[in-house]
Order: C-alpha cells, then sequence, then structure tokens
C-alpha cells in the first residue's frame, strides 16, 4: 500500500514539475539563441536603431520598429476594450438583473473563445473595407482595424475580471453610499470602482499582456512592414507577427535571421513577464484589503 | 428554551396596538414623523412582515426589540426603502414620514435617504480618507463650496464625538480606525448630510463595551435634533437609552409602549418573556 501511494505521489510530482521545466526550458532556449544573437548584433543597436530590415540585404536590428508597432495595436485594442468592458462591468454589477446577468456573462465569454484566425479576417475583410467608406485614404493593411477587432476578443477579459473584482467589494459599502441618498452611478464610480480599482488595474494589465501577445489578428489585418510609426492607417508589424512571418519562412537555422525571432521573442516575453508582474504584484499586495 | 415561549395564535393576531396615547397625538400633524398602516413584507414567498400599524413621534428614541428574524431590521429599512434592493421584496400598506406616503411612484428615493440617515450594524467605512468619508454625502449632493464642506465635516465629526481623535489625521485612510472610531465615523459621514431621522440598525452590536457606552451617549444628545430608531438586541442597551420600545415576533409588532411602561410592567406575556430573557 504505502509503495502505491508513494508512486502515485510521484507521478503527480513528475507532472506538475514539467510545467516549470517547460517555462525554464524556454526561457533557456530564448535567453542561448539571443546571446547568441547579441554576439553579432549590439544591444545599443538593437535598442536604437530605428529600421527593422533583417530579411533584406541592408540589415537593420532595431526593435523599436516592432516594438512600436506591438503597442500601436495594443493601444488601440485597449482604448475600445476598456470603456466598453468597464462599462459592461458597472452594468452587470450594478444595474442588470440577475436573470439578465446570468445570459449576459457567458455570452461575452464566447468573444474570446472565437478563434483569433477568424478575427483576423473579420477584421481584413469587414472591418477595413467599412473604415475605408469613411475614411477612404485607409491602407489595406492597417493596425487600425487590427486594434479594433484585437480590442473586441479582449473585451471579456475586462469585462468578467472588472465584474469580479466589483462583485468582491463588500456589499456593505454599496448599501452604505445608497443609504446615504447616492444615485447607482454615483455608488458606482465614486465607491465601487475606486474601491475595486486594484482589481480592475489587473484586468487591465492582462488584457494589454494579452494584446501585446496575440498573434493572428495583427498577422492577417496589420501588415507584414515593420516600421516606426504612430499612424494607425499605415501597414505594422508586431513583434508577434514578425516571428510568424520569419518561422514560416525559409530562414536557414542558425542565421542571423533565424536568431532574429529569439531575440524577438524574448523581447515579447520580458514585456509580457514584465506586465504579469505587476498585475501579481498588484492582487498581492491588495487583495486583503477588507479582510 | 423552545418550550418556554408562550405565544398563543390569539395574541399574534392582535397586532394593533391599543397605545391611545400614542394614537390619539398622531391626528395632529406634527406629533407623528414616521406613521405605518398594514404594512406587509415578503421576500418572495415568504411573509417578512405581518401587518404593523405603528407611530413613531418626533424627537423621541425608539427602540426595535425581538429574537432574530423576527422582522425587526426589515421593518426598519422601509424607512428609508432599503428593502428595495433585496431581491424578491414586495410590500403592502402605507408608511408615510411626516404626512407623505414614501412608497408612491414618485418619491425620489435619493432625497428620501437624505432626509433619513441610516447606521448599520457593522462600521462600513469608504476605502477612503476620514475627511472624504464624512463629506462624501455633501458630495454626491453636488456641493462644491469648500468651506461649506469643512464646516460640516468638523462640525458632523464634532457630534459624533470623534473630532478630537481625528482632528490632525483628516487625511488617515478610516480603515485605519478602531471599530469603534470607524462606527463612529459612520454616524458623522450620516449626519454631515444633515438628516432629521437617524435609523440605527444593531449599531453596537460589533463594539466593545467602551464603544459601545460612548456611542450610546451619543445617541442620548443626538435625540435633541433628530427622531431615532435603533434596532437592538441589547435588553440594557433598549432600557438605557430609549423612550419608546416595541417588541417584534415573528414578523408581528406584539407590544409597543413607553420603554418604562415595557420594562416594569408589559402588558403581553410574551414581551415579557423575551425581555427577562426566557426565549429569543
Amino acid at each position: 500500500m504505502k509503495i502505491k501511494e508513494k508512486i502515485i505521489e510521484l507521478v503527480l510530482k513528475f507532472f506538475a514539475s514539467i510545467t516549470i521545466l517547460t517555462t525554464v526550458g524556454i526561457i533557456v532556449v530564448l535567453l542561448f539563441e539571443s546571446i547568441a544573437f547579441f554576439k553579432s548584433v549590439s544591444i545599443l543597436d538593437f535598442l536604437t536603431d530605428t529600421q527593422w530590415t533583417p530579411l533584406y540585404s541592408e540589415k537593420h536590428f532595431g526593435i523599436l520598429a516592432l516594438v512600436s508597432g506591438t503597442f500601436l495595436t495594443a493601444a488601440i485594442a485597449i482604448a475600445v476594450a476598456l470603456p466598453i468592458g468597464l462599462t459592461i462591468a458597472i452594468y452587470l454589477n450594478m444595474y442588470a438583473p440577475k436573470s439578465f446577468r446570468k445570459v449576459l456573462k457567458p455570452f461575452l465569454e464566447i468573444l474570446a473563445a472565437i478563434p483569433t484566425v477568424v478575427y483576423g479576417f473579420f477584421a481584413l475583410t469587414i472591418v477595413t473595407p467599412f473604415l475605408q467608406t469613411i475614411y477612404p485614404d485607409l491602407e489595406t493593411f492597417n493596425s487600425l482595424s487590427a486594434g479594433i477587432v484585437m480590442g473586441i476578443m479582449i473585451i471579456p477579459f475586462i469585462s468578467s475580471l472588472s465584474e469580479d473584482a466589483l462583485h468582491a467589494v463588500p456589499k456593505s459599502l454599496k448599501l452604505a453610499s445608497f443609504g446615504m441618498g447616492a444615485t447607482r452611478f454615483q455608488t458606482a464610480f465614486k465607491v465601487m470602482v475606486p474601491a475595486a480599482s486594484s482589481g480592475i488595474i489587473v484586468s487591465i494589465i492582462l488584457a494589454i499582456s494579452r494584446a501585446i501577445g496575440e498573434t493572428m489578428i495583427v498577422a492577417i489585418a496589420a501588415g507584414q512592414q515593420p516600421q516606426l510609426t504612430l499612424d494607425p492607417t499605415v501597414p505594422v508589424q508586431t513583434i508577434t507577427s514578425y516571428i510568424v512571418q520569419v518561422s514560416m519562412g525559409d530562414a536557414p537555422q542558425g542565421s542571423i535571421e533565424y536568431k532574429t525571432i529569439f531575440a524577438a521573442g524574448l523581447t515579447l516575453f520580458l514585456f509580457t513577464f514584465i506586465l504579469n508582474s505587476i498585475s501579481f504584484y498588484i492582487k498581492k499586495k491588495y487583495q486583503e484589503k477588507y479582510e | 428554551m423552545a418550550k418556554e415561549i408562550e405565544i398563543t395564535m390569539e395574541n399574534i393576531k392582535s397586532t394593533k396596538i391599543d397605545s391611545p396615547e400614542i394614537v390619539d397625538e398622531s391626528t395632529q400633524q406634527n406629533a407623528s414623523r414616521i406613521e405605518t398602516k398594514g404594512v406587509k413584507v415578503w421576500y418572495d414567498d415568504f411573509m417578512a412582515i405581518k401587518g404593523i400599524d405603528m407611530v413613531i413621534k418626533p424627537n423621541t428614541i425608539t427602540a426595535f426589540i425581538g429574537p432574530s428574524g423576527c422582522g425587526k431590521s426589515t421593518f426598519l429599512r422601509l424607512f428609508n426603502r432599503m428593502n428595495d434592493y433585496v431581491e424578491g421584496f414586495k410590500m403592502e400598506g402605507k408608511i408615510k414620514i411626516d404626512g407623505d406616503n414614501i412608497y408612491k411612484k414618485k418619491v425620489n428615493v435619493e432625497q428620501l435617504r437624505k432626509e433619513i440617515g441610516m447606521v448599520f450594524q457593522k462600521p462600513n467605512p469608504f476605502p477612503k480618507s476620514i475627511f472624504d468619508n464624512v463629506a462624501y454625502g455633501l458630495q454626491i449632493q453636488g456641493i462644491k463650496d469648500k468651506k461649506l464642506i469643512n464646516e460640516r465635516v468638523e462640525k458632523a465629526l464634532k457630534q459624533a464625538d470623534l473630532w478630537e481623535e481625528v482632528k490632525d489625521n483628516l487625511k488617515k485612510s478610516a480603515l485605519a480606525l478602531s471599530g469603534g472610531q470607524q462606527q463612529r465615523l459612520c454616524i458623522a459621514r450620516t449626519l454631515a448630510v444633515q438628516p432629521s431621522i437617524l435609523l440605527m440598525d444593531e449599531p453596537t452590536s460589533a463594539l466593545d463595551p467602551i464603544s459601545t457606552a460612548k456611542i450610546e451617549e451619543l445617541i442620548h444628545h443626538l435625540k435633541e435634533e433628530y427622531t431615532i430608531i435603533i434596532v437592538t438586541h441589547n435588553m440594557q442597551q433598549a432600557s438605557r437609552i430609549s423612550d419608546y420600545t416595541a417588541f417584534f415576533y415573528l414578523g408581528e409588532l406584539i407590544e409597543y409602549d413607553k420603554t418604562r411602561k415595557i420594562f416594569t410592567n408589559p402588558e403581553k406575556k410574551q414581551t415579557e418573556n423575551y425581555i427577562t430573557g426566557r426565549f429569543g
């Protein structure tokens, strides 16, 4: 019996450690290949050059061109998702009857379940042509429609997590505010949102993290032209879509083109790692405020 | 315990309280601040209040007593319509405050609640500074005049006997205060809006004896300006601070009279049983 218990424990431990080993493995590979990359390209060039042209004959390795595309699309996505997501969260928490809430929440979460490739061609074939009827100079590939569609995709991240945060605010605060003669609107914005702010911030950070890491939508709809720009109407390239482009191309293993994707991947990982750490820290620091 | 409950069906049915002194005065407008007629409350299918008529006089302290689940808190929350947020809440009957039925369709509930302040069982300060907590009610009314807000905050904190303890730390988070201080802060927050009726739902049940004594003293002083209704499980508290006491049982108002009368010579057997601690 005892041996059986031991074996079971070992098996469980093994599977649990797989996740840790995988993470460590990925980080190690990223680091090693990136170090190899930085042997041929100086970190200074990598961080300050404004052009990213590793696939051309005249090579530049300025990651800023990809970072700007990444953050431009993510910023547009957040600009769409934050007001809508937060409005939905407040509506669900403060106004919606329970029965409607039960229907709306799963519906919202379907948005996150739609395959991103569907969002991608939705952006390219429907949103972009529609935006072109309003603004004819909009190019076929642009960060605007990719960002908007990505924003729609991440609405549930913000609405669901923010609603959870609002829900966690003690009911007594809501009642105290109502008892003072506050309207639902005043209660929502003067008591509930400030009291839930840490959870709402976490939801926004996770949504940004998701937007930065999103690949398919931007690869399809935002274009493949790395450029340092804040113009949402022109094609850009994000870190993720660059990695797709090279991975699917025929960059020979060990070549400098091949190594760039690890450096780009490491950069991306750093961003999402920092964002997730911030949200982890906020969660830890504020979660027990009311207990 | 249960075998000592001596409540007959006959007694339960007779909820109309024969208290000629009170009923007579209610015919004069000024003599009643709150008047209820045939009030019944349901939560879904559960009938929580089974028809209560009651008159509460101005500048008095009325204590609501009774065992848990007897409907006293539900009844209290009718006066500022806080039950409106409870799912499945239904109500019948009339509640008049200063002569106006507060359950009419056109009633401005927010306005009503500025007139009728409420203090809750557990201290529930907002996660804001001490100052912002007390100023909250003024800010939501759109008052921008800083001088006026400062004055009102100071006055309310003084009324709640908290000013001396916090005057140098008004920017400090209210959550850093002790439980007793938090409850006095909640009272100050309510007073800052200058209501004329105060509803207190077991305001000292979560506090230590010293904080409780402070709040009781405070309630005693507030009587001059306010009509106060306090729900309490503490018999001594009811007898110490209130002018009138109402005993509730199973959604009925069993007995309602001057506190002295209730505690020395109650009319009904079950009132006596309850206040002497034989059940509840």
